[in-house]
């Protein structure tokens, strides 16, 4: 399932940038002050293209259009932020790109390879080991401990046999991962004894758990006071800077977009650079 | 594996799906519980009908009979060869039997099967049933001297003896009454105001007897008008049995052997306990017998003879040893004479021979042999076309009954697991509203890489483990009540004051049990798929569901 998406024109250097998430040295600067200017990204490799992109809702006869033709790229490394009013398609764009849906016309190339028409269990295979999402409301399974909610990715990705083997691995994985975004001590924890902030870095923890190439991020602040949504917008501008993880985020917030390399906005389903 | 992690978690988190699942257990319970008792029922009635027939007969159509027995018994040697284990003759005919209890004569249908006491205990069982333990092991028309079965503890030659004492000086009372009664009677006719003179005369001679006698002879006096009668209607039959009715006869026909009660017996007959057996139950709630005649006493059997034109014969017989097969068809339908003194009475022996006829001849196979195969085979040597014979298996002669279980039994299991199906149901409603209540889950799932089908197994292990669970803890408790149910019976009744299981009616001291492994194992398996079915529906709606939608989902 791994070739589901070739990396042609990939840059090895970068790509083991995700990878080095595995040594101890990572440390995340929460604290650290941002200069939230717009930054450059260090890779001119197109990570993920998407055009002429269309989407509309039905609900009986009525037809509500939301992406009216999307042009969309995002580089190897760059940490974009799309933005926009309720409504605008932002979301749906998210999703898209994410191959959460599928759109009505267009065409979403990631690394080249198109993604938007491929086989079902190619595009699951490729949400699991190629893209990390976190969302407003963090989606932790109430039912599972943080360890477990972060290991969860790469349960889906093995089988039973397959995890059983690599089992210790992988949960050590999964415990410098929570210690990355600083929760070794709630691993036995369930995701309703946890904070918000606690629970969109488990989610974090849970995104970076089969090393995916692109993040993309739904709201991550939006349901976060100011502070505790700056501990997130650090540590993710610094997996970004670190480790070159490419991020796209969604947000309604100008300030938190202003922490990204590039921000496009979208009004009533088409793209405004700004 | 993470199909195996939330499968657990929502078995241990989800308790409205356990409630849901206690329908199933209920049902396997009941399942295995109603087909232990059911096949305990069968098997005993197997054994009980296979106890008295042998495995093949063959019978003849006629009432003359199979007159040229050797060589069929020869041939079906052939036939058979090592199949053949034993194999004996029969003679059954329809027959009236009549007894007499306290001066009235009881009738009763009975089939009078002629056997060979030599051979037949080895084709049936039927020794097994007798109620002496000497007979049990060696079939004998010897009436014993006593030690039959604790509800018979007057029975025997020693009863005979005392019996038949009993009755002389109960007939010498009763002819001094009906002198004295003659006497009062003619008095009365004649002058009233002497009556009263008369009946004071009595009174000093009653006086020598004791007691009990008086209450004797008062049960006399009452019944003695029936007495009379019977005496003038049958005097010719009573005759006939020698019941030492009248003791001047003795007297005159000395030189003439007059059969003696006391000291002989005419030959032996084993009759169904239930042709003379009254059971019933003592106030204190006991299960008691009654029996209208015991081992020792004398019967009279009416029967057709062979020949062209049949005739009723009359012969006695006397009671050596009742049959308790504890089927109420055999135990109150079936008596059992020589075969030989049968054979004499119907005249069913050749003069220049010296062979008898026999009406049937029963087989029985060796341990393993085909059954059917077996019949088969002797069907196609006698054919019914061209032979009067008719060569049936046991299970054929007793087909409608066994039948009428088997459908019992299959009707029985089909509503049963109609239960099973309606709990099926339940799992189902409980399952869509899990799925539903799981939508955002199951969006993050999906949202992680989890495909369709990883999604659908989650909910279908989750009803396969909770159907495990149901039927498994079912599986339990219905062997635990299996085990235990004489033990929970009691109990019932205990608690109820109502007999749950009535021996008055059953026969069986207990409730008979079988479990059958297999049986138990199609069960659970079937309450499995069943919980399994019910969770395809919910586990395809959640396969189908849209991630993104799935994540809205409030």
């Amino acid at each position: 399932m791994n070739n589901a998406v070739s990396p042609k024109s990939q840059n090895a250097g970068l790509a083991s940038g995700v990878h080095s998430l595995r040594g101890p040295h990572f440390d995340v600067p929460v604290n650290s002050a941002s200069d939230g200017s717009q930054r450059t990204p260090a890779s001119t490799s197109v990570a993920i293209r998407a055009t002429g992109l269309k989407k509309a809702y039905r609900k009986g006869n009525v037809v509500v259009p939301v992406l009216k033709g999307v042009d969309f790229s995002c580089r190897e490394g760059e940490f974009t932020a799309i933005v926009g009013q309720s409504g605008s398609g932002k979301s749906t764009l998210l999703h898209l790109l994410g191959t959460l849906d599928v759109p009505d016309a267009g065409e979403i190339f990631f690394r080249d390879c198109r993604i938007d028409n491929i086989h079902p269990a190619k595009r699951d295979a490729l949400r699991n080991q190629q893209f990390g999402m976190i969302f407003q409301f963090y989606h932790l399974l109430p039912e599972l401990s943080t360890l477990e909610n972060v290991v969860l990715p790469q349960m889906i990705r093995n089988g039973v046999w397959g995890y059983w083997k690599q089992r210790r691995a992988l949960r050590a994985r999964a415990m410098e991962l929570l210690e990355t975004v600083g929760l070794s001590h709630r691993l036995r924890h369930r995701p309703k004894e946890l904070s918000g902030g606690e629970m969109q870095r488990v989610a974090i923890a849970r995104a970076l758990m089969t090393n995916p190439r692109l993040l993309l991020a739904d709201e991550p602040t939006g349901n976060l006071d100011h502070e505790t949504g700056e501990q997130i917008m650090h540590l993710l501008t610094s997996l970004n800077k670190d480790h070159q993880l490419t991020i796209i985020m969604v947000t309604h917030d100008q300030l938190i977009a202003k922490r990204a390399h590039r921000t496009v906005q979208l009004v009533e389903g088409c793209v405004k650079t700004i | 594996m993470f199909k195996l992690l939330l499968c657990s978690r929502y078995l241990r988190s989800r308790y409205i799906a356990l409630a849901s699942i206690i329908s199933v257990t209920l049902g396997v319970a009941t399942m295995i519980v109603v087909n232990s008792v059911m096949s305990g029922f069968q098997e005993e009635m197997y054994k009980r009908l296979h106890g008295i027939l042998s495995d093949i007969v063959v019978e003849s159509h006629g009432s003359n009979g199979i007159e040229d027995v050797a060589s069929l018994e020869n041939n079906i040697r052939d036939i058979l060869g090592d199949d053949l284990e034993g194999l004996t003759t029969t003679v059954h005919i329809p027959s009236m039997l009549t007894f007499q209890v306290r001066g009235q004569w009881i009738t009763k249908q009975v089939n009078l099967i002629g056997i060979d006491d030599q051979t037949y205990a080895s084709v049936s069982d039927f020794s097994q049933y007798l109620l002496h333990p000497q007979n049990r092991e060696r079939l004998s028309f010897m009436l014993r001297e006593g030690g039959y079965d604790k509800r018979l503890r007057d029975a025997g030659r020693q009863y005979r003896r005392m019996r038949v004492a009993a009755e002389r000086y109960q007939e010498e009372q009763r002819k001094q009454m009906e002198l004295q009664t003659t006497d009062a009677a003619l008095n009365e006719s004649l002058v009233q105001d002497e009556s009263a003179e008369v009946q004071t005369a009595n009174v000093p001679s009653e006086t020598d007897h004791n007691v009990a006698d008086q209450d004797h002879a008062n049960e006399l006096l009452a019944g003695e008008d029936f007495d009379l009668d019977l005496a003038m209607e049958g005097g010719l039959s009573l005759n006939d049995i020698n019941v030492p009715d009248d003791p001047f006869a003795q007297l005159d026909d000395a030189p003439q052997h007059v059969f003696d009660p006391a000291k002989e017996e005419w030959t032996g007959i084993i009759l169904g306990i239930s042709i003379s057996n009254i059971r019933h139950r003592t106030p204190e709630g006991e299960v008691a017998d009654f029996f209208l005649c015991r081992p020792g006493d004398d019967v009279k059997v009416g029967f057709p003879t062979a020949g062209k034109k049949p005739e009723i014969a009359f012969a006695d017989f006397t009671v050596v040893d009742f049959y308790e097969s504890k089927m109420s068809e055999y135990d109150s339908g079936f008596a059992f004479v020589p075969i030989r003194r049968l054979q004499e009475l119907r005249n069913m022996i050749d003069p220049a021979t010296g062979e008898g006829a026999v009406s049937s001849i029963q087989l029985k196979l060796a341990e393993g042999a085909n059954l059917e195969l077996a019949c088969q085979k002797l069907r196609e040597h006698y054919p019914a076309e061209l032979f009067p014979y008719r060569i049936q298996t046991w299970k054929e002669m007793q087909g409608p009954l066994l039948a009428a279980v088997q459908m019992e039994t299959t009707i029985l299991n089909i509503l049963l697991f109609m239960i099973i199906a309606v709990a099926g149901f339940g799992i189902l409603a409980t399952f869509f509203m899990i799925v539903v209540e799981k939508t955002k889950d199951i969006g993050i799932l999906k949202s992680l890489g989890a495909s369709k089908k990883g999604v659908m197994s989650i909910f279908l292990g989750y009803g396969l483990s909770l159907g495990c669970v149901g039927s498994g803890v079912g599986m339990v408790l219905g062997l635990l009540f299996v085990v235990n149910i004489n033990s929970i019976a009691s109990l019932l009744e205990s608690f109820t004051g109502r007999e749950v299981f009535d021996p008055t009616i059953y026969y069986f001291q207990q409730i008979p049990t079988v479990i059958e492994p297999w049986t138990i194992g199609w069960i659970v398996l079937g309450a499995m798929l069943i919980a399994v079915m019910a969770s395809v529906l919910p586990a395809l709606r959640a396969a189908r569901m849209h991630p993104v939608e799935a994540l809205r989902y409030e």
